[in-house]
């Protein structure tokens, strides 16, 4: 349950992240809190956006996506079930190779780094490992051992 | 494992409420700021450095026997309409045949907010000879930056795709170097009794309005063949 509780936080945290980002892609917000300036170098770059769409809008509805499952696996009657956490590994794993894709562009293409998109790239790695725990804490020999243990 | 009850996760829901509401304040907040109009004081004191050896763009032979001096507003609707409908005409017939000098001065009118950031924009590519291409883009992508909260973006795109030295660039951008004599242009333009954008200055008159090329043409001639 623990789990799903961080995911949930970690997927709200990223909403407001790629919110953010996207907002300031729009124009909605006239500056990013970036340093030295590299989100603007990166948001501003043709790899700003994949298949015409802002890439902080995948975020967005990545995150969402994630946040929604991971409630829905909080509720008492989906507790015990093992889908929510195989999909928010599913979910969060293609989050992060396209944010190793991303992270790649930032380094080697764009030789720029966008501290906003690095806090992102952090937030769904950290969902992949609470996923992966999830999953191991719920493995079905586990599951059975402590059946038989219990009273 | 015991159950959870929905009663039990209500703290969680607490916790995960009170973030996403500190999180969407803060977006709204930042959103209902000034973006990044600030970019490039209005409020600097012009230096003497400012202006030296600088007295506006300019286009056209030193020889032409007429000079008209442009006073004009990046984010000014009617100038980007004289920049893209009518100059080409001026450029071709009148400056490119020798026959006009052309002198662009910034007046950055203060309801336009990205105005001084295209102005010094336009100055950084200056430093890198590409001052006419870099006023060409801004003037043609106006409607896309013109309503943006940052326009710094766009600006950087079109240096990009001018080709310019972009850390050049950002070093230019970021130390605002250009503002006061973005001030100095607009204080003399001032001075001279310009009051709108854009504003000309031919023959020691001000004309008010964006001229048509046709109009420019025939005061050009007026003043080249005051006998015509």
């Amino acid at each position: 349950m623990k789990y799903r509780m961080g995911v949930a936080v970690l997927s709200l945290l990223g909403i407001l992240v790629s919110a953010y980002l996207y907002l300031y892609k729009i124009g909605a917000i006239g500056t990013l809190a970036c340093g030295a300036g590299g989100c603007e170098t990166v948001q501003s770059s043709p790899w700003s956006r994949f298949l015409g769409i802002e890439v902080a809008l995948y975020g967005v509805v990545g995150y969402l996506g994630l946040l929604v499952v991971s409630l829905v696996g909080l509720q008492p009657r989906q507790e015990a079930r093992r889908w929510p956490d195989d999909l928010v590994a599913l979910m969060s794993g293609v989050g992060v190779g396209f944010s190793l894709y991303l992270t790649y562009l930032e380094l080697f293409v764009i030789e720029a780094i966008c501290r906003w998109c690095v806090v992102s790239a952090v937030l769904i790695g950290a969902i992949f490992v609470l996923a992966l725990l999830a999953r191991r804490h719920r493995h079905p020999g586990r599951v059975a051992r402590e059946a038989v243990q219990e009273p | 494992m015991a159950a959870t009850t929905r009663r039990g996760l209500t703290p969680f829901y607490a916790v995960l409420g009170v973030i996403a509401l500190a999180g969407v304040a803060l977006l709204a907040y930042l959103a209902a700021g000034p973006g990044s109009a600030g970019g490039v004081p209005a409020n600097v004191v012009v230096q003497p450095s400012d202006t030296a050896g600088f007295r506006g763009y300019v286009m056209g032979a030193d020889t032409a026997p007429v000079e008209v001096v442009e006073y004009a507003d990046y984010q000014c609707p009617a100038c980007q309409g004289f920049a893209t409908v009518q100059m080409p005409d001026i450029r071709r017939d009148l400056i490119a045949t020798g026959r006009v000098r052309w002198r662009y001065r910034d007046f950055p009118l203060s309801q336009h907010r990205h105005a001084r950031l295209a102005a010094h924009a336009a100055a950084c590519a200056d430093e890198q000879g590409k001052f006419w291409e870099m006023h060409d883009l801004i003037y043609a992508g106006q409607a896309d930056w013109a309503f943006r909260g940052n326009a710094g973006g766009a600006f950087r795109d079109y240096a990009r795709q001018l080709g310019l030295e972009l850390g050049r660039y950002d070093g230019c951008m970021d130390s605002n170097r250009y503002a006061g004599r973005i001030q100095a242009s607009f204080e003399e333009g001032q001075r001279i009794g310009v009051q709108s954008t854009p504003s000309f200055l031919i023959g020691g008159r001000i004309y008010a309005g964006a001229l048509a090329s046709d109009r420019v043409r025939q005061l050009v001639d007026s003043i080249a063949s005051p006998g015509r």
